[in-house]
């Protein structure tokens, strides 16, 4: 294990390093997220009732996903990994006693918690003493805020293990592009960064929270602004779970397919 | 001990013409022709021998290097390195093996060398001290020290290429391979590789399997040769047989003042100019010392040198009496 340990370790100093990257980051994420909040309070001053979330509860969730942006993000990738497919440097990583699933599984990990580190903690500091209701409030009850954490942790596993399907794909396509740039502007829509979820139809959300990628960043969010009761999220919870399963499962099922055949270009 | 036993490999290569249509009719319907990269490869390799795999672009020496190191698997054959099958139990042959491909990188791009090496310290769960002792002994003999704290981005090829170098074998590994480790240096950089590899083969008992299109790494390296072509392994020697089997001809090249030379019995003249020519001969022939008497019979001779042919051109003659 502390093969992997180190390759985190590795990963996440040299994600540390893009200060001025973090900087930018930031401020773009203010800015998005009070622009967010802002059109939402327009909507919401026509009619109140007309929607499914309190606007406190709205705010809270906008703000949430802008500090955990770099966690959540589904159309982020390691190019890396992509150029190691796609022009053979892939041989070394095959030479190396480790299980490339996993290796490859815990570099996005440490990338993506090397920016959410940098990232959420200036965003949180601000946002929980903007005036009501426009800053995030505090989650419902402890009960909530620690269902909150671990359904985190489940998220960001389910997305990584669904961004895993994409690099493996990329042994198969020759280029990764085209598979990117598809599911990427899906997903944003799927998995609730546009809209949040509970804003879309009645009759298509059964559908979302059913599908993986309701199991990402929607889970999480929605227990902490306590849109999911704690029995829903229990339940919210289990499906995270077995998406996880079925996906790295998959995953794996895959790539082990894909090293039997691999063919090592350019020489 | 490696072992190969008629190793085959095929890729399947899609082909199409040139042109818009072409590449259309390509969407719909894709021929492929094969291309037997290795037919029926078999050799063995004895522990701490270091052994030249040479043959031209294309022959088949990456893939047979890697399906020696569990990157590839090939079609049929059979392949024991050190009592194990390298794809089938990729992981505990790894760990015995190191690798440099001269025209890829193992360093992490943007971290300073030394944490690249103690990332590789821990994937091969190096012993401390073993990785404090091996990491003394490469820097001093690769002459790295300056340098493992520099980002592998800034360093120039010949300095990275020693990194390269350190980095596989920082696990003590029994067997090495280099794939073109001498490609794009310097001459000086080439020649610290090069006393590098010897002196870790002679002390350590390092198996070291080496490709490339260096004559003089050969000629500087390696005892026995391994010659492949179009997949198949042509020539299997040492280099002593290989240089008897081409080594009659001999070139002088004369300086020399006076008339110009006139024709010479066994001798070929093969160009003449100003002074300065060059004469080819047949050992079987006439002996170098003969020869030389009678040019300088002939001339007033300024300088004289005599070369064998270079082994770049025995290959070459190699090359095209395989037809390859």
């Amino acid at each position: 294990m502390k093969q992997y340990l180190s390759f985190f370790k590795i990963r996440f100093a040299a994600g540390l390093q893009y200060r001025t990257a973090a900087w930018a980051g930031i401020s773009t994420q203010f800015f998005w997220g009070i622009m967010n909040i802002l059109m939402y309070r327009a909507f919401y001053r026509s009619g109140q009732n007309a929607f499914p979330m309190e606007f406190g509860q709205l705010t809270s969730y906008i703000w949430l996903q802008q500090a955990f942006l770099a966690m959540f993000m589904v159309w982020f990738y390691d190019n890396e990994i992509f150029g190691h497919i796609t022009s053979g440097s892939i041989a070394y990583e095959l030479c190396r006693p480790c299980d490339l699933y996993l290796m490859w599984y815990i570099k996005n990990m440490a990338i993506r918690l090397s920016r959410v580190v940098l990232r959420c903690v200036p965003i949180l500091l601000v946002t929980v003493f903007l005036p009501k209701p426009y800053g995030i409030s505090l989650p419902t009850s402890p009960t909530a805020g620690l269902m909150f954490l671990m359904s985190m942790i489940l998220g960001f596993l389910v997305l990584i293990a669904f961004n895993m399907l994409v690099y493996i794909s990329a042994f198969f396509t020759v280029s990764p592009m085209g598979i990117r740039i598809l599911v990427t502007s899906v997903l944003e829509f799927l998995c609730g960064a546009v809209i949040p979820i509970p804003f879309f139809p009645e009759w298509l959300q059964p559908v979302m929270y059913a599908l993986p990628f309701g199991s990402m960043q929607n889970t999480p969010f929605l227990i902490y602004v306590g849109h999911l009761s704690a029995g829903e999220g229990v339940q919210a919870m289990g499906l995270q779970l077995l998406w996880l399963f079925l996906l790295v499962c998959a995953g794996r099922m895959l790539m082990h397919r894909a090293l039997k055949k691999v063919v090592v270009q350019g020489g | 001990m490696i072992e190969l036993k008629n190793i085959s490999k095929t890729f399947k290569v899609v082909k199409r013409d040139a042109g818009l249509k072409a590449a259309v009719k390509t969407f719909f319907k894709r021929e492929y022709t094969e291309v037997h990269a290795l037919q029926d490869v078999s050799f063995t390799i004895g522990d701490g021998e270091m052994v030249g795999y040479i043959g031209p672009n294309g022959a088949g020496k990456s893939s047979t290097i890697k399906i020696m190191s569990g990157v590839l698997t090939p079609d049929s054959g059979e392949c024991i390195i050190n009592g194990r099958t390298p794809w089938r139990n990729r992981t505990a042959h790894v760990q015995e093996i190191g690798v440099v491909f001269g025209q890829r990188s193992q360093l992490w791009w943007d971290v300073p060398v030394i944490d690249s090496f103690e990332l590789i310290r821990d994937i091969y769960r190096v012993a401390d001290a073993d990785y404090q002792k091996n990491l003394r002994a490469l820097t001093e003999l690769l002459d790295i020290g300056e340098i493992v704290k520099t980002p592998a981005r800034q360093l120039s090829l010949g300095q990275r290429m020693r990194c390269e170098i350190a980095a596989s074998l920082l696990h003590n590994p029994k067997i090495l391979f280099l794939d073109e480790p001498t490609i794009g240096l310097d001459a000086v950089s080439k020649i610290a590789v090069r006393d590098f590899v010897k002196t870790i083969n002679r002390e350590n008992g390092t198996t070291v399997i080496l490709t490339t299109h260096d004559m003089q790494d050969i000629e500087a390296l390696t005892e026995r040769i391994l010659l492949i072509g179009k997949g198949k392994i042509l020539l299997d020697g040492s280099l002593e047989e290989l240089k008897s089997r081409k080594s009659t001809h001999r070139t002088l090249t004369v300086d020399y003042s006076g008339s110009a030379l006139p024709a010479l019995e066994r001798m070929e003249i093969v160009k003449d100019l100003d002074g300065h020519a060059q004469i080819r001969l047949n050992t079987d022939d006439i002996s170098v010392a003969q020869a030389i008497s009678r040019i300088s019979a002939q001339v007033d001779v300024k300088d004289i040198s005599v070369e064998g042919e270079s082994i770049d051109d025995l290959v070459v003659s190699l090359y095209k009496e395989f037809a390859i």
